[in-house]
């Protein structure tokens, strides 16, 4: 049978695999050293197993299986295609960098026992496999819902703190408020046949309203995931109450199978979208972007700062999956696979870079016990590795050139500026200012991530026990090792990486971006033709290398390297100390004030005459008053009203019943 | 790529290099005239360059690496932004290498990287300078942005050099959405070149000054890549503006004449864009930094409003 053995097959294999390691941890619960030196490291080299596998399945043709586990009668359906290749090739590739890295950060344990979030982590992982290769929405909502509940117990690893345990419930909360709105999806998109595999939703002709519907249920189940406005207040709240190496695969991972439940439905399930779901998902993209950005630079601790980064670029992908929507609708199938490239490149780009900064955190974390911006600094020249490892992924989060942020935002720029041939003349307008909301977005995620760099790795250490901070252990560097080789290979070969995904949208919308031919050559990336755009990502990186290194021979060469070191000038102040630099609120202070009706801001402003002047400002989420404290407050209202009818005596419930009774049997009647 | 387009590209960079400081003397020279004092030399800024390669570079205690990597990429940004605008000839083989987005990406590199070394060391100044420099820069981005997707859509291309023989091939009417992303040009570039209304390159007030705040720490041969930098960027922004704008000129073909003349057209149009300059600077007065924020809205609205204008009128 080894001879017909399908890749299918051998994703179950790492899956299985995955659940055995989780089992073995609970078995070795009580010796966390080969639960972290043993188990982890094994996980990693399975989940670059997948990488390799999902990447031989990419230019195939579907596989299925059908694995008959569940209730009887219904069996789990999977599917194994290019859109779901892609995204086990993501999971793969970044938890392989995480586990590696957890095998060093987990060798201490905390709240809970190693042994047991081993169990918990690999669950997850399995899971979100899981649910990429389901091909029925019955087996899409159990491995759905054992992500939810597998990272909502990883989230409370710490569950002795209240905060964390608020964090736990508010993430788990929203998600199934979103797991209720995939399941109704799911009930529009089968339409009345009552069979609930895939193949039978691909079948079926929806009437624009109720295609309309499952869209919208899509776009709102899969957003509170993903943490798209205005349900992403638990996302803040969430990955910096999680260990480090959590905090990076759920916003790493994650979030990216939300957007793939999202382009599973849109493209696949429905395959006939209408123009204005796009307008709604830019829009919403655009605030959810922006929204985040404005935010992440107003944090004062680093994890919730990454946490608001990560709305983001989720906002950015959702753009993407707007334009590539509206495209889509006009069947202008290039342009559509544009939007669908850019949209899949900034997917793994961002599962690369953000995972990457939230282990860097962790490894600060661990050196420092601080998470607040304001007492960290200079520990670039304690830990170097995290540092410069660090910084490769700050300039792709920045969308820096020659990095892979860079080549996917360029991508999805050009998307945004080839429109004059939109039939719609108000889309015409409307994409445009898109356009220009996505620039501002992008340069001001630049003004974060030199907050982020710049607060925690440079200027002096703001405490003095930060001097003895240690830098990461081997395995940790391991791991920071390989999610920057990720990042900066993506982003100097962006071609290749084109190439790679174009089967996607090819399957998905009938045509890829390459189209037969190439998108370039590995030097030039020209997604349309080389007049109109193009951008070499290994020229420009070559050529400032070659600049460098010229210019640094060259000054020796006719004048001559000697340094001197001294105190810091500083315009001959005599006396500094590292209180005077700024902090990470006086660096966000001009976002801030710019900002100002976008924040709900508290502050405590010292009066001249105070003895002790004390400078506070705590800023919070607008989201949650205008939306979430109303619902709550309603809620409770209804609940006050039905409470009205419990009366606590035995009498009074026995009325209810007989008035019951005699209402049904009037109805009967009639 | 062939003989003719090597020479091109390799007489962009030597012109660049050389043209640069000239460029930056020259409106010293001009200011120094418009506000009655007596100029100094034209060739000054080379001898201020001159002199600091040959002083030591004096680094604070604790600066990290990055802060002597800093002023080596920055000059390789600007030096190789240099190399992507058509400055004399269209006919560069490095030009595809980096289209509109990929220049603006690059200045933003260079700003990251000086917004970290100046935040490394742990001044006051310092991390003031980087902020405002970020500040400056996340509006000015996305305003030049705008101006540039306005050309790209006349001209259906972000590649420069397509923007430019296209544009460069219409007859002289003034369309109403260049004039707007002209206006925003000019805005963007006063704040991201460090000029009069939005920062002063001659002030070492401290509470003013933006780009010498960022500058502060550095010594000797660093400062004096950083200054040649800062000049390379004055450059290209006026060469950007003038591609953009007055694309008369710029040689379009593979001629050694026409490469020949474009070089007096060059300098020519870019004696009277630093003249300008220098008026600008000479005529308007300092804002205040918490102005500079409205005053790039401005300019990103009008870059905005030009690509509207274009989408309105076809325009």
């Amino acid at each position: 049978m080894i001879g017909s053995l399908l890749t299918i097959d051998a994703v179950l294999i790492v899956v299985a695999a995955w659940i055995v390691v989780g089992l073995a941890g609970i078995a070795a619960v009580r010796y966390p050293g080969f639960v972290a030196h043993g188990l982890f490291p094994l996980s990693a080299a399975l989940s670059a197993a997948l990488c390799g596998i999902a990447l031989a399945a990419l230019p195939g043709t579907p596989e299925t299986a059908i694995l008959a586990i569940g209730l009887p009668g219904l069996p789990f359906h999977l599917r194994l295609d290019a859109l779901s290749s892609f995204f086990l090739f993501l999971v793969g590739i970044a938890s392989a960098g995480i586990s590696i890295f957890s095998a060093g950060y987990f060798r201490r344990g905390e709240g809970t026992p190693a042994g047991v979030m081993c169990m918990q982590y690999h669950v997850f992982l399995a899971a979100m496999a899981m649910v990429i290769v389901s091909d029925d929405a019955y087996a899409f909502m159990v491995c759905w819902e054992s992500m939810a509940l597998s990272s909502y117990f990883l989230v409370t690893t710490n569950h002795r703190i209240p905060e964390i345990q608020r964090a736990g419930y508010l993430y788990l909360l929203i998600a199934h408020i979103g797991a209720i709105a995939i399941l109704l999806c799911f009930g529009v998109l089968q339409a009345n046949t009552g069979d609930y595999t895939f193949a039978n939703m691909r079948a079926q002709h929806l009437a624009p309203f109720w295609a309309s519907c499952a869209f919208l249920l899509a776009l709102f189940g899969f957003g509170a995931k993903a943490g798209v406005l205005p349900l992403h207040v638990w996302l803040p709240e969430a990955h910096p109450a999680a260990p480090s190496p959590v905090s990076a695969l759920m916003s790493g991972v994650m979030l990216k199978t939300a957007i793939y439940g999202m382009l599973r439905v849109t493209f696949d399930l429905v395959s006939t979208p209408i123009w204005w779901w796009g307008v709604v998902a830019l829009s919403l993209g655009l605030a959810t972007a922006f929204f985040g950005v404005v935010f992440a630079a107003a944090q004062v601790d680093m994890k919730r700062l990454l946490a608001y980064s990560s709305i983001e670029n989720i906002g950015l992908i959702v753009m993407a999956f707007g334009l590539a929507i509206v495209f889509r609708a006009y069947g202008m199938r290039s342009l559509a696979a544009l939007a669908m490239t850019a949209l899949l490149f900034h997917c793994i780009n961002h599962a690369l870079f953000k995972s990457l900064l939230f282990l860097g955190t962790g490894s600060v974390l661990h050196a420092t016990n601080e998470r607040s911006l304001g007492k960290l600094g200079g520990l670039m020249r304690f830990m170097p590795w995290v540092a410069w490892t660090a910084l490769a992924g700050v300039i792709a989060a920045a969308g820096l050139p020659p990095s892979n942020g860079f080549a996917s935002e360029w991508l999805l720029l050009q998307g945004f500026l080839f429109t004059g041939a939109l039939p719609n003349p108000y889309l015409k307008m409307l994409v445009p200012l898109f356009a220009g909301g996505l620039v501002l977005v992008a340069a001001l995620a630049a003004y974060v991530m030199v907050k982020f760099f710049g607060v925690i790795f440079l200027g002096r250490p703001r405490e003095e026990r930060l001097e003895q901070a240690q830098d990461a252990g081997r395995l940790e560097r391991l791991g920071l090792a390989w999610l920057t080789a990720g990042c900066i290979l993506l982003g100097l070969f962006p071609a290749a990486v084109i190439e790679a995904i174009d089967p996607i949208a090819f399957s998905l919308l009938g045509q890829g971006l390459a189209q037969g031919g190439r998108v370039g050559d590995w030097l030039m990336l020209a997604p349309v033709s080389a007049e109109r755009a193009s951008y070499s990502a290994p020229l420009v990186f070559a050529l400032i290398v070659a600049i460098v290194l010229t210019t640094f021979l060259a000054v020796r060469r006719f004048y001559h390297g000697r340094v001197r070191r001294a105190a810091a000038w500083d315009c001959g102040t005599p006396f500094q100390t590292a209180r005077m630099q700024d902090t990470a609120e006086g660096f966000g202070q001009p976002i801030r004030q710019i900002f100002e009706p976008f924040f709900r801001m508290r502050r405590e402003l010292p009066s001249p005459a105070d003895e002790r002047p004390r400078y506070r400002v705590t800023i919070e989420d607008p989201m949650w008053a205008a939306i979430f404290v109303r619902i709550a407050a309603i809620i409770e209202w209804i609940s006050g009203v039905v409470g009205t009818l419990q009366r606590g005596r035995i009498s009074i419930y026995l009325l209810y019943s007989f008035v019951t009774l005699v209402a049904l049997l009037l109805l009967t009647q009639a | 790529m062939n003989l003719e387009g090597i020479l091109a590209q390799a007489t962009a960079m030597v012109v660049a290099l050389v043209v640069a400081p000239l460029l930056t003397g020259w409106v010293n020279v001009c200011r120094a005239w418009l506000q009655g004092r007596s100029a100094p030399p034209l060739l000054q800024p080379f001898r201020a360059l001159h002199k600091l390669f040959w002083k030591e570079s004096v680094i604070a205690h604790g600066a990290t690496p990055l802060f002597r990597l800093a002023p080596y990429v920055i000059f390789g940004c600007m030096l190789l932004a240099s190399m992507i605008v058509p400055t004399l000839s269209t006919n560069l083989p490095l030009a595809p290498a980096a289209d509109a987005i990929a220049l603006v990406g690059l200045f933003a590199l260079a700003r990251v990287f000086i917004s970290l070394a100046a935040m490394d060391i742990g001044t006051a100044f310092g991390s003031m300078g980087a902020r405002r420099e970020m500040l400056v820069g996340f509006l000015a981005e996305p305003a030049f942005l705008m101006v540039l997707f306005t050309a790209s859509l006349l001209s259906d291309s972000t590649s420069l050099a397509t923007i430019v023989t296209t544009l460069g091939h219409r007859e002289f009417t003034i369309l109403p959405s260049l004039a707007l992303a002209g206006v925003a040009f000019v805005m963007v570039s006063l704040a991201e070149n460090a000029r009069v209304p939005v920062d002063n390159p001659a002030t070492h007030l401290e509470l003013t000054m933006i780009h010498e705040a960022l500058v502060l720490e550095y010594s000797g041969r660093h400062l004096a890549l950083l200054e040649w930098a800062a000049a390379l960027k004055l450059f290209v922004y006026s060469c950007a503006g003038l591609a953009l704008f007055f694309p008369w000129g710029v040689a379009q073909a593979n001629h050694r004449t026409a490469l020949a003349l474009a070089l007096p057209a060059l300098i020519a149009k870019l004696a009277i864009g630093g003249f300008l300059l220098a008026l600008i600077e000479t005529v308007m007065a300092k804002m205040r930094i918490f102005r500079v924020p409205e005053f790039l809205a401005t300019a990103f609205l009008l870059g905005v409003l030009a690509l509207l204008v274009h989408q309105l009128l076809g325009a």
